[in-house]
């Protein structure tokens, strides 16, 4: 299977990310390589081993449920772009 | 007929936490924009989401009381888009593995036959942050006091065939989370929401139609109106030769129709992937034991014992345990009287009116469960009336006391005393020779007439306190003299 230029362009697209033309190709060869090296390991028989969720074989620590945090929104907002009334303000997104 | 209906829901309730799923910020309702949003909720470079260990009980809860499957290991992903008001690029919820999966609960039917809703999963994730458009010109402003609410998103298969089936899941579901504890159920504010698939087909069509998706809908009025409103534009449409597009519809309740959502048909690859910040969630025997152990009394074995062991009718069972706040307050009264119909009779209609009129609720009730049951005492040994306790009952209702002090700084009492009562009765008939006559040529059925019109003059002349059996029984006697 290879990643043609159309499907890294959607995958680009997905991820939000400008890709020049100039590009495309050396990208689409790439991926490819990735999508070739996974059909390799997806020769390898796994049954019966069940699918690793993570590498670490452990399980996870819960926290109680308490408020901690306490309110630093100026701290926050002065890295940000721009506010308004407490609101971090975008480019108007239209629905 | 020739279509079917095809309907499956997928609800969002938030789970009624201190704090948030993956942060200790603030859930509470209503904060001050940004004020209960930290770096986690942010998505900050090098935060890390550490889980709420009450969600999990909580979603553990849910999926007892609808005898699912709780597996021992539960793992949460990705679930990549981008929007303004998801900072991280990336929703948390669980795809493969969920925490609940392959439930089921029993409604009612319109025929009132009993009908079994399979619930195929119901997984955790994280809420997003709110968008305002419109009200900043040129930008979007946005609030992330949600970001990071816990969800428990609960996905039921496509067995709804109307609108009214699909009503009757929704608030099986919303009364359970209820009892449980662990959302309040609360639709105005948004903590608990629901998106409908519809889809409809030849009546002996096996494949499912194509379906569309309608969001934004946060009342059961509404929910039943846009699936009507979109089981019809689907079956016009095909009548008329065209086709359904797999789409998002939003529900506009001002104009009652549905439209497409301006598609972002890619933006539905989600990508889905397990998270690598979190590690699997492990479920033990024990725990669920524990949890177990704190069901409550669900609103069908409420029900069932309502009319069992207390000989309640289903209609005044089923109103008195859909919410669990009113079973408890009716619970609450019959410690202190003894008559569950009465009891019954006041929650359901003048308590429940006040509520409804000023828009409170139990938890802010003026008038508690003592108060309503020692009125009710005094009805039941004639110290006042049925229609003079609606006077007592609105004076609690204002804060001016309990039943008794009401009595007494207004002169509430009943009249019982058979010569003051003789009196009333001896001026109605005084005052009213013509009626008199009339009653002595008249049938029994005319009689009846007049005997309501002289009780009528008397509870006048009483105020209403006059007992009203003793009045009736003297006022025949001295009629039919």
């Amino acid at each position: 299977m290879s990643i043609d230029k159309s499907e890294v362009q959607k995958i680009a697209l997905l991820a939000r990310l400008a890709i020049g033309d100039e590009d495309i190709t050396s990208i689409s060869k790439e991926l490819t390589d990735i999508v070739e090296l996974i059909k390799t390991m997806n020769s390898v028989d796994t049954t019966d081993i069940e699918p690793l969720a993570h590498p670490l074989e452990l399980f996870s620590r819960l926290r109680t449920d308490e408020v901690t945090e306490t309110d630093q929104r100026e701290n926050f907002q002065a890295n940000s772009a721009e506010t308004k009334d407490g609101y971090y303000l975008v480019p108007k997104v239209i629905e | 007929m020739k279509w079917q209906t095809v309907i499956g829901l997928e609800i969002h309730a938030q789970l009624a936490t201190k704090s948030k799923i993956f942060s200790g910020s603030s859930t509470l309702y209503g904060g001050a924009p940004n004020t209960q949003a930290c770096a986690v909720d942010l998505g900050l470079p090098g935060v890390l989401p550490v889980i709420n260990e009450q969600v999990i009980s909580m979603a553990i809860k849910f999926g007892l009381a609808i005898g699912a499957e709780i597996p021992e290991k539960s793992i949460f992903a990705r679930k990549n888009y981008f929007y303004p008001d998801l900072p991280k690029g990336y929703q948390i919820s669980q795809f493969e593995l969920p925490i609940v999966a392959n439930g089921q609960i029993e409604i009612e039917t319109e025929e009132r036959k009993s009908k079994v809703i399979k619930i195929t999963r119901a997984h955790l994730e994280e809420d997003a942050g709110k968008s305002i458009h419109g009200e900043f010109g040129n930008n979007t402003a946005i609030d992330l006091n949600r970001a990071g609410n816990p969800l428990l998103e609960i996905v039921s298969e496509p067995d709804m065939n109307n609108a009214k089936e699909a009503i009757s899941y929704l608030k099986k579901i919303h009364s359970l989370v209820q009892y449980l504890e662990i959302c309040d159920g609360n639709m105005q504010e948004g903590s608990f929401r629901c998106d409908a698939n519809v889809s409809v087909r030849h009546i002996d069509e096996k494949e499912l139609g194509t379906r569309t998706e309608i969001k934004n809908l946060n009342s059961f009025k509404f929910i039943e109106s846009a699936i009507n409103y979109e089981v019809s534009r689907q079956i016009d449409s095909i009548e008329s030769g065209k086709r359904i597009t797999q789409e998002t519809r939003l529900y506009d309740p001002n104009k009652n129709e549905t439209r497409p959502m301006r598609s972002k048909e890619e933006a539905n690859d989600y990508r889905y992937f397990p998270d690598p910040d979190l590690l699997p969630i492990f479920i033990s025997d024990e725990m669920k034991i524990k949890i177990k152990k704190q069901i409550p009394e669900l609103p069908d074995e409420k029900r069932a014992r309502f009319i069992k062991e207390l000989g309640l009718s289903e209609y005044d069972s089923i109103n008195l345990t859909i919410n669990p706040d009113i079973a408890y307050y009716f619970e609450e009264t019959l410690k202190i009287t003894d008559d569950p119909k009465i009891c019954a009779n006041w929650i359901m209609g003048d308590l429940s009116a006040a509520l409804n009129k000023e828009n409170k609720n139990l938890k802010n009730n003026p008038v508690s469960s003592k108060m309503l049951g020692e009125m009710i005492n005094l009805i039941k040994n004639n110290t006042i009336s049925g229609k003079i306790a609606k006077i007592v009952f609105e004076a609690m209702w204002n804060g001016e006391g309990n039943a008794k002090e009401i009595i007494k700084d207004k002169n509430l009492q009943q009249v019982t005393d058979s010569k003051e009562i003789e009196k009333f009765v001896d001026e109605a008939i005084n005052e009213n020779k013509t009626q008199v006559d009339q009653y002595k040529k008249s049938t029994d059925e005319k009689k009846q007439k007049l005997i309501s019109f002289f009780v009528g003059q008397i509870m006048k002349k009483s105020k209403g306190k006059a007992n009203p059996s003793q009045v009736n029984q003297l006022l025949k006697n001295k009629l039919d003299d």
